[in-house]
């Protein structure tokens, strides 16, 4: 039976960082146009995301399995900010009924 | 540089010499700290005891060096400035010349400190005067007794303050502080000129030091070296601020603003003699320069016969002697230019004597007139004030060259001297002289004869002073009276005593120029000739004032009223205070305002405010950058993170 990092292996790296790199943009792009909280906060997690990918897939190629650490690392941080972060925004939608970050101009000049 | 040794004295000696100074510095501290608080009687005592025990101190050192076979010394006290080779000692000169204006300072200034506790008793700046006068002896017996240029610059500067600040003593008087701020810029000018001539020695001779000074220059060869003449022309500059000459005189009659004690003491006396102090002490210096001695001569005779003119048709009493006082001056300096420095110191004597007593007398008169100076509101005095009248009868008959009063002495020895050197000179000399009695009289008669000009009240007011004012008077005019006897002239049969006195002075400036110091080149015959014709012009000249003021009781015109156009110009000074104020003033004035508006106000004003608005305008528009809204934050954040990514690519 073939380990996990025999399989990852079966497709060439380049692949991988083509991937995570177009993830990355999705997410980015994402953050920057979408005016949803809730959307933005999903595009977070696709950078997030795309970002624990390539650290799988070069701690695969490398034999090293401290990438893959650090994912879990990434992992267990992002969920406590999903926590704070949503709490954020169930409190955000409780004083303006919506979650439109728009509407959150409030701290300015 | 080898160190000149100078016999050294003891412990006693030492502390002695520096109580001279010291006691009257601590009778400004305490009056000054005190100003308020110590009663008028107190103040009194403290700052008459102070300069009577710097006055016994005085006589005391005097003796001692009489007796120790007048030996000059140095007194060290300690290494006061030391920087590379410049080595400045704290440091006393106890010679013949100090010892004799110890004296003169401490004891005119004693006698005037007495007066002033009566002069001034109704003053309620009465502690301050006191504390004043107490600092300006300190300064001035600083300047006499130091053996450096540098410490008789830090009296000369002190003397100075101390002239400025009694000058605005009645600092409420918006001109009178003018008069002050005058005296303090013109003596300046001539301040920058004595620094320049203190930084040219130290340059030439390695050292600020009297006896090493002396020592190198006695060393040097040919006369008239350029140095020579640009370090006593710098010190003759400062010389001229101090002493009042052309062109820096038209302080001194303005300074009159002060109380009249001040008047007396430092506007007559001491301060104004401190340059003719600086040039005899200095006259190893000057006898290698003959053309600064020329260039003295001649601006001393000038203003000896300017001054005089003006002095003619004043009518402020203290105006008078003020002018009197520049033209004294002005006779000292001639006597200067000559070589005649004992002549010059003689006169500086015997001027002390009957001017401070000329002063004090006027102001017995303005205190009795209850502040009264024009003397077209006085006469007829003579009764009601009569020792007031007899001392100002034997001052003014002193200054007039009156024998056997002190003044025709010194000032036929000096003449003579002058006459010697240059006929011109003497002629104008003796026409000043002739002025000089012309307004003196004048004074005299206007104020204590004829009938009272005065208001009722003023009438009823009148008194002679108290005794705490006329004992200075009297001791004065017995001083202004036998003063003479110091230097009887040769032909007396009488030796000299002043004369040969200072003689060991000169002992470096006689081997440099020995005809300078030859006696006798001129025959008894024509000194007695010389000597009537002083006296005669003194003479002739009282009698026309005679004629003028007592029998055809002449008044000087009321201010406003149509004067002959020499007699205008002579009232108005010869318009030079409004000449300074065009040439000089008025640039000054309008250089500093343009300056002013154009350096000050628009490029550094401009600058700094520009700096402020920049930032306040950029502030300002960058606050729109901070919308509120997340998404262009986030926009910004990651354009921010793409740009340093980029550059980390390409830069690092």
């Amino acid at each position: 039976m073939n380990q996990i990092p025999d399989i990852i292996r079966t497709i060439p790296l380049n692949y991988y960082l083509y991937f995570s790199t177009a993830l990355f943009a999705i997410g980015v792009i994402g953050v920057l146009t979408r005016r949803n909280a809730i959307v933005i906060f999903m595009c977070v997690e696709l950078m997030l995301n795309a970002v624990n990918l390539l650290l799988t897939a070069i701690a695969s190629y490398r034999a090293d399995s401290s990438g893959q650490v650090f994912v879990f690392f990434i992992m267990a941080v992002a969920a406590a900010e999903v926590c704070v972060g949503l709490a954020i925004i169930v409190m955000t939608y409780r004083n303006t009924r919506s979650t439109d970050v728009q509407l959150l101009n409030e701290l300015k000049w | 540089m080898q160190e000149i040794v100078m016999p050294s004295i003891n412990q006693d000696m030492a502390l002695l010499c520096l109580l001279i100074p010291l006691l009257p510095l601590l009778g400004f501290i305490v009056n000054g700290l005190g100003n308020r608080k110590i009663a008028k009687g107190l103040v009194g005592l403290i700052g008459c005891a102070t300069v009577l025990a710097s006055f016994l101190i005085s006589i005391y050192l005097f003796l001692d060096f009489k007796a120790n076979g007048s030996q000059p010394y140095t007194v060290d006290y300690y290494n006061w400035i030391s920087a590379g080779t410049l080595h400045i000692g704290f440091s006393f000169l106890i010679d013949q010349l100090t010892l004799l204006m110890l004296l003169m300072v401490t004891g005119i200034g004693f006698l005037i400190h007495l007066y002033s506790a009566g002069y001034m008793s109704h003053d309620e700046g009465f502690g301050k005067f006191f504390s004043f006068l107490n600092l300006f002896m300190f300064s001035m017996l600083l300047l006499v007794m130091g053996s450096n240029y540098v410490m008789m610059f830090v009296g000369w500067e002190g003397v100075g303050l101390c002239s400025y600040l009694l000058i605005g003593f009645w600092n409420k008087n918006t001109n009178y502080n003018n008069a002050a701020k005058k005296a303090f810029i013109m003596n300046r000018i001539g301040d920058l000129g004595f620094l320049l001539g203190i930084f040219l020695i130290f340059i030439t001779f390695g050292s600020v030091s009297y006896p090493q000074v002396f020592a190198e220059a006695s060393k040097m060869t040919g006369l008239d070296t350029p140095v020579m003449i640009a370090i006593t022309m710098f010190l003759f500059i400062g010389a001229m601020g101090k002493s009042a000459q052309i062109p820096l005189f038209t302080w001194l009659p303005d300074a009159m603003a002060g109380p009249t004690p001040v008047s007396a003491l430092i506007h007559a006396a001491t301060m104004v003699t401190a340059g003719i102090y600086m040039v005899i002490r200095s006259n190893v210096l000057f006898i290698l320069a003959p053309t600064t001695l020329d260039v003295i001569a001649i601006i001393g005779a000038a203003t000896a016969l300017l001054a005089a003119t003006i002095g003619l048709v004043q009518n402020d009493i203290k105006k008078v002697l003020a002018y009197s006082t520049v033209s004294q001056l002005g006779y000292m300096f001639l006597a200067l230019g000559v070589m005649a420095f004992s002549s010059s110191m003689f006169h500086v004597l015997t001027h002390a004597f009957f001017k401070a007593l000329l002063f004090l007398g006027a102001g017995s008169v303005i205190h009795a007139m209850s502040n009264e100076q024009d003397m077209r509101r006085m006469g007829g005095l003579r009764k009601v004030l009569p020792i007031t009248f007899i001392t100002f009868l034997i001052g003014t008959l002193a200054i007039s060259g009156i024998p056997p009063f002190a003044g025709f002495f010194s000032k036929d020895e000096l003449l003579a001297h002058v006459f010697e050197h240059n006929k011109v000179l003497w002629g104008i000399g003796v026409l000043a002289s002739f002025m000089t009695a012309f307004y003196m009289f004048r004074a005299l008669f206007l104020t204590f004869f004829g009938k009272f000009r005065g208001t009722a009240e003023q009438k009823h007011h009148l008194h002679e002073s108290p005794a705490v004012m006329t004992i200075p008077l009297i001791v004065l005019a017995i001083l202004a009276t036998v003063g003479g006897f110091l230097g009887i002239p040769e032909v007396f049969g009488a030796k000299h005593v002043l004369g040969e006195y200072l003689a060991p002075l000169y002992t470096y400036a006689r081997g440099i120029n020995p005809a300078a110091f030859e006696t006798g080149a001129i025959s008894h015959e024509l000194e007695f000739i010389l000597m009537a014709v002083s006296v005669g012009v003194a003479v002739l000249a009282i009698i026309i004032a005679y004629f003028m003021y007592i029998k055809k009781e002449e008044v000087p015109a009321e201010e406003g009223a149509h004067l002959a156009p020499v007699h205008n110009l002579l009232y108005n000074k010869y318009y030079i205070d409004e000449l300074y104020n065009t040439l000089i003033v008025r640039p000054v004035m309008w250089l500093s305002h343009t300056v002013y508006r154009f350096v000050d106000v628009v490029l550094v004003d401009g600058l700094v405010n520009g700096v402020g608005k920049f930032v306040i305008l950029s502030g300002r528009t960058l606050r729109y950058a901070q919308s509120g809204a997340i998404s262009f934050y986030l926009l910004v954040m990651v354009c921010s993170i793409a740009l340093i990514l980029f550059l980390n690519f390409f830069i690092g």
